[in-house]
Formats: structure tokens, sequence, C-alpha cells
């Protein structure tokens, strides 16, 4: 397959899966902020919303304040950043149509559907029903996006660079959103903020789409550490780091085996997810959380140019 | 000015030509309303599946449909026997003109065609004097410009021998149709167009280079995602089952063409290339060009890849060489053009440039090298000022132009918002060429001016497209009479 092929796969996915955590995001920082003064905790959530989406500096530049207008506006539909969720729907489609061959025509249409309703959507209309519509859309749009690459394609290379950039994306966005909450997310016996920091931490769980998940694993109320654990070491949690990383290492010994040779992607993601296997949570609160994550998204990061060095040019 | 044109369906009267009668039973039937709901999903279905192209010179209107009208044009079966007889004659010899022309120059040294057209011509290439294609094959697709002016009278308006494009069209319109009206297409024996696909893979291999092996590597070249054409090329590529490259995806080496794969390179044996000549390469054409692959041009002429169309084949669809092609057709093939050409005067000869300037309120004035209707002067469209205007560019530079009279290009039925009416439509079949000789799709690609009175066709001045049905006649009276009764069947059942 042509390395640009393989390129435009892997960065449409990437935009669909970005799209989708920046919906999910918003969506969280909104029932956050609209809880009473007291509930939440004394930061600015529409700040946090920034920090996960790892944008703040870019906002900056762009607004002077954060509110819920211009947060919103920037991370949903500004043009200024190359990853708000109208910039990311488009860059998939112009990934996508430059691969047209390579995608079934469910997949297309999927993305050239968005593409055609996200017309409907602007920054002017400025409520919160029809903003809840708009971030309906989005996920629905991934959500189809997955359907129908998972029931549509051929199992070939290219289904594989669209998995791997799924993955790669939604590690380093699980990554990203507890980083930006580590500091409520301490481990037993420490000062515990208190039921104050429950909304916090539901609103995380609910910002990766694994409220319901938390409960059915743990079956008790919400502790932080737990959070932790279900998003950082518990496979069976799609969204959590080891299970993107189980599917990291499972897509690219795909390739390796369809292109009968390995190279340093494998390696690398292999010996990173052997280390989350074997991770238990007091040694990642050993080192501390906040170090683990920061270190966790350079590594990942590493695997990236890695791909990118070995298929993508 | 323009005598009352000749209608496909009805002639110049209000009765039926054979091939159209069950079309004019079902418009009689189907009430304007049911019409407009039909036209509109059929815009739907292309919207959806993303048949756009890109406007030049527009930015809000940076992909567009190109409107498409569901009154299928028809042509009978023994119309199209002759057209395409005529096709293959005039693609045989634009391709003997272009080996003679880059080999011993026959035809100049014969004073057929004028010496400085051909060596003066920006579409001439030198780097191809001398040149062994395989096959002696320069043109493998051709698509060749036809307008109708009666029931019997066809003429070429143009050859295509660069990129012609369009070919999507002509076979997503058939899926539409077959998809919007199942009926109607069920009830006509309709040559099929969908093998096309298959035909140009195989017209492709057939001329891979002798050193390719035995399943050569075809790809599509395409300058990318912002050309107008760009969803054809995928569209091609895609049916082909080939890759679609641009220019950044090959390297040559040692004049070797290879693709950049995820497997490391590959290399590539046969280029259908969208790309114009002066864009392929920046070594050896334009060097500010980023759609080409550095070295192509010289692996090309090592004989190491083969290019599709050939380089410099733009010398013989140039509108000033069009108007030798009968002397051309007679020269290589010995007989009688079976398609004649559009009258023309070339202004570069005096006595045409002196009549020329007299009626050019009669005349359609192009230029030699220009194409997409783009500057040219429809004369009895025009203000006295645009003529005076032309009038002044044609004086300072005739060689440039040519001139046509102004004709009554044929009408075909079509939807067009109240109901239905004619318009002028033209035609382009698309005409293969490989090592085992001649090929035609039945049909091709009818464009209709949609504008009432307009002649001019192109998609990027308000013109669509139509199916084109080949179908074999007679269509029997029991075969009317029958889809008469279950039209109205249907329209009983109808809400």
């Amino acid at each position: 397959m042509l390395s640009r092929t393989a390129d435009s796969l892997y960065w449409l996915s990437r935009y669909v899966e970005r799209a989708e955590n920046t919906a999910r995001i918003i969506d969280a920082a909104s029932r956050l902020a609209a809880l009473p003064a007291g509930y939440g905790s004394a930061t600015n959530e529409w700040e946090s919303a920034l920090a996960a989406t790892g944008s703040k500096e870019n906002f900056a530049a762009h607004y002077d304040e954060a509110t819920p207008e211009t947060v919103v506006d920037f991370l949903a539909f500004s043009p200024q950043n190359p990853s708000s969720i109208k910039n990311c729907l488009e860059n998939a489609r112009t990934n996508a149509r430059s691969v047209r061959t390579a995608l079934t025509t469910e997949l297309w249409e999927t993305i050239n559907s968005a593409w055609l309703e996200l017309k409907n959507y602007s920054p002017r209309d400025h409520n919160l029903s029809r903003l809840a519509d708009f971030l309906r859309f989005v996920k629905q749009t991934s959500l189809s996006f997955d359907g129908s690459a998972y029931r549509t394609m051929l199992r070939s290379d290219s289904y594989c660079f669209t998995r791997i950039g799924v993955y790669m994306e939604r590690a380093d966005a699980t990554a990203r959103i507890l980083d930006v909450k580590y500091h409520v997310l301490l481990p037993p016996g420490a000062q515990v903020g208190g039921s104050l920091d429950y909304f916090q931490w539901s609103s995380i769980l609910r910002s990766v789409s694994a409220l319901t998940a938390y409960h059915w694993v743990y079956r008790q109320n919400l502790k932080p550490w737990l959070v932790a654990d279900l998003l950082i070491l518990n496979q069976q949690m799609p969204r959590s780091i080891a299970s993107c990383y189980e599917n990291l290492t499972r897509y690219l010994d795909m390739l390796a085996r369809h292109y009968g040779r390995q190279g340093p992607s494998q390696r690398h993601a292999r010996s990173t997810f052997t280390r989350l296997q074997n991770a238990n949570l007091d040694d990642v609160f050993q080192s501390g959380l906040h170090e683990f994550l920061s270190e966790f998204i350079a590594d990942n990061n590493r695997l990236g140019s890695q791909i990118n060095e070995q298929y993508l040019i | 000015m323009i005598a009352k044109a000749f209608d496909e369906m009805t002639a110049l009267g209000d009765g039926c030509r054979s091939g159209y009668e069950l079309v004019q039973a079902w418009l009689a039937a189907t009430p304007a309303e049911t019409l407009r709901q039909r036209q509109q999903e059929a815009e739907l279905l292309f919207r959806r599946i993303g048949i756009t192209f890109a406007v030049y010179g527009d930015a809000e209107g940076e992909e567009r449909l190109i409107p498409f009208d569901i009154v299928p044009r028809v042509l009978t079966r023994p119309e199209w026997q002759r057209l395409s007889k005529g096709l293959e004659q005039r693609v045989n010899a634009l391709n003997m003109f272009l080996k003679d022309i880059y080999g011993k120059g026959e035809v100049l040294k014969a004073g057929v065609v004028p010496e400085d057209l051909v060596y003066r011509n920006p579409y001439f290439r030198p780097e191809m004097q001398g040149m062994q294609l395989p096959h002696d094959i320069y043109v493998m697709i051709a698509g060749i410009d036809i307008v109708r002016v009666d029931a019997d009278t066809f003429y070429v308006l143009e050859d295509n021998a660069r990129t012609p494009s369009g070919v999507s069209y002509m076979l997503e319109n058939r899926e539409v149709m077959m998809r919007l009206f199942p009926d109607l297409c069920a009830r006509h024996r309709i040559a099929p167009v969908e093998n096309y696909a298959d035909e140009l893979l195989a017209t492709l291999k057939s001329v891979a280079p002798g050193s390719a092996p035995g399943e050569p590597t075809v790809a599509v070249l395409t300058p990318g995602a912002f050309n107008s054409a760009y969803y054809e090329h995928s569209f091609l590529a895609d049916k082909l089952g080939v890759e679609l490259v641009e220019g950044r995806d090959l390297f040559v080496r040692e004049n070797i063409v290879y693709m950049r794969t995820t497997e490391g390179p590959k290399r590539l044996d046969v280029i259908y290339r969208r790309v114009d000549d002066d864009f392929i390469d920046p070594l050896a054409f334009r060097p500010d060009s980023v759609l080409g692959v550095p070295g192509l041009l010289s692996a090309y002429r090592a004989g190491n890849v083969t290019l599709a169309n050939a380089v410099g084949t733009g010398c013989a669809d140039d509108k000033a060489v069009y108007s030798y092609m009968p002397e051309i057709v007679r020269f290589y093939t010995g007989a009688e053009p079976i398609l004649s050409n559009v009258p023309t005067w070339r202004c570069r000869e005096p006595d045409a440039l002196k009549y020329v300037l007299e009626h050019l309120p009669e005349l359609v004035v192009k230029e030699v090298d220009g194409s997409g209707g783009y500057g040219m002067l429809v004369g009895p469209k025009a203000d006295s000022a645009t003529i005076e205007n032309f009038r002044q560019k044609l004086i300072r530079d005739p060689s440039k132009f040519i001139a046509q009279p102004t004709l009554a290009l044929s009408t075909v039925p079509t939807f067009v918002g109240e109901g239905v009416a004619p318009r002028h439509v033209d035609l382009r079949p698309y005409v293969l060429t490989g090592a085992d000789g001649v090929k035609t799709v039945p049909g091709g690609l009818t464009r209709v001016a949609l504008k009432e009175g307009s002649l001019v066709v192109n998609s990027s001045q308000g013109g669509g497209t139509k199916d084109t049905w080949v179908v074999d006649v007679p269509i029997t009276d029991a075969a009317i009479m029958q889809f008469q009764q279950q039209q109205q069947q249907q329209s009983r059942h109808r809400p």
C-alpha cells in the first residue's frame, strides 16, 4: 500500500477519534460547570477542558478569558484551533477524500455526510440544547465510523492503520484527561477532598464514557484510586491505556505478519504493553500519578514517530 | 439566425423517432411533480456518493455537483454502429499521425499538414522524436466530442487526445438511472457500459514496456485532491483496482519508476496519468511543478515505463490541427473519413480570416489551444462590444483562432423545473486503443446545455449530463402497449 494512503488512513481515524474525545470533554465540562458553587471544585472547569485537550496556550493567544462561550467556540468551531471539532472533521474528510479508493462506501459516506451536516451547526447558535445536539452528532459520527470500519473493511493493512490511529489517539486522550485531574485522584489514606470531589470523579468517567462501566467492574461507590485503575490498567475497559496498548500491539503485530517483517514500532508497543500489564496501582502512585502520566504521554509520542518512520513516509 | 434545431425524440415535428417510443410514453404518463421528486433523489444520490467537481476561480463553490438530467438520451444501435466505425477510423489516424510527426514526418513532407503547425505547436514535444512506443500507440484513451445537426449528420467538434475526462459520469449516470428507473431501463435492450473499467485495464496492461513482468503494475497519477477531476481519478483507480498516486508517491532511481509503499519501493510499469505534460516532470518541463516526478521523462525515454496517454499528444487535438483531420484520415487510411468535421475556417489563412472578420456575428470563434468553453466567442449570442473586442484579438494574432458556423445542435427532451423541454446536447464517446486494436464503449457522455437556447454544454459553464443509451430497435408496438398499461396501473396506485 502507498505510504501516503497509510498516512491518510491513520490520520483520518485519529481525527475522528479526536473529535469525539473533544465532544465528550465539552459535555463533561458543561455538566460540571452547571453545578451550584461548592459542588465542583474551585477550578474553572472550562480551563480544565482546555488543558485536557492540550490547547491552553493556543486558546490564550486568541481569547482573554475562559468562559463557556469562548471555550465551546474554540474547542468546537474555531478555525484557529487545529484540533477543534470542526477542523478535525474537515481534516478527516480531506484525508478520506485523498484515499477514497482505500475506503468502503459506508466508511466514506459516514465521513462525507458528517462533513455535509457540519454546515448545519455554527458557533452562533449558542443554546444548550443545540450544543447537546451537536455533541451527540459528533459522537454518533465517530460511532458509525468505527462501526462501518469494523463491519465493512477488509482485514488488510488498511484496516490495521485505521485501528492504530484510533488507539494512538485514544491512549493519548485518556492520559491527558487523567493528568489534568490527577490532583483529585489520590491514593487511599491520603487527604481526600471529600464528597465535593465526587462530581470531579464522575465527570472524568463521563468524559471517557465509563461511568456505568465503573459500577459494573467495582460494584461500589466512586473511589478516586479505582477511577485511576479503571482508566489506566483495566484491560476490560476499552478506553483504558492498557486496553489501547493491547490493541496497538495486536494491530502492529498484524501488520508485521502481513508484511513479513517487524520493526521498532512493534518492539516499542509490546514493551509498553508488558509494563502496563505488570504494573499495579500502588507502583503508579508510588512514583507519582502525574509523573507516570507525563512519562506515558512522551512514550506514546515516541511510538507515534516510530510508526511514522516505519510506514508512513 | 440559428436554424430550428433537430430534436432527437420528435425530429422536427411532434412525432416520435425510433428508439424513443418508451421514453416518450414515460414522459407523457409521469406528472412533472413526480419527475421533480426523481430529479431530487438523483441529486441526493450523487451528493452522497460524493461525485463532485471543483470550479476554478470560485471560492464558495469549492465542490459542486454537475447537474444530472433524468431523461435519457437515446441512440439506436445502427446509429451507434456507424458512429463507432467512424471513431475507430479517426483514432487510428490520430495514432498514425502522432507516430509520423515524431518519426519520419511524411505527412509534413507530403504537404498535407503545414510544418509550422506541428513544429511550432506549443504541445509539440521534441523529446518524443525518435522514440519507439509499445505497439506505436500514443493515444490509449481518447474522447471525441460529437454534435449532431439532423437525423443523419454527426460532426466531430473536437478530439481530446490528452486527458479526456468525464467517463466516471458516464458510468455513474447509468448506475443512477438503473436505481431510479428500473422499469424503464428493463423495458429496453440497452448496451451496457459497465465493462469500461475492465477494458481500460486490459488496454493499459497491453501497452506495458517490453521489460515489464507478465502482470505489469499499473497506477493512476492524479494532481491531487484539489484538482477539479479528482473524484474521477479516484473513481477510476478504484474500478481498475490500482493505486491512485500523486507525484510525491513516486520516485525515479536509475531510470526506473517506483512507488513509495508501506513495504518499501515498488516498481511501476504503466502510468495512466491525469497530469498534463507540462507538470509531469519538473526536470524536463516546468521546473516549478510540484505535481510531477523528477526523472519521469528520462525513465519514459529509456522505455522503462509507459505513460498513457503518451507525452506530446496535445499536438494532435489542437483545434488548428483538427481542421486538417479529414486530410489526415485520408492520408493514413486511404479511405474517406466516416465522420466529418464541422466546416472550419483557419484564421491563419488570409482568405479565411477575411471571411471570418466579415461574418463574426454569425460564427463561433475558438482559440486553437483553448478548452472548457473558455475564451471563445459565440457570435449570435454576443453583444456588439464583445464582438468588437474579439475582433481586435483576432486581428492581433489570427493564427491562434479558428472559426466555425453556429451549428443548430440537436436537442433532447430535458427536465427543467416546470416540465420537459428540448435542450441542446453533444456527445463524448470514449475510445480505447491497446495492443489488440481500438474499442469503443457504446454510448458515452451526453452533455446538455441546461439554459434555454444555450449551446455551451461545458460543466464549468452551467452544463449538465445525461445517461446515454444505445438501444436495440425496433421497439415493438406490443412492448409500448405493455409499458403504457403498467404506467397507468402504477399511477392508479400512487397515493
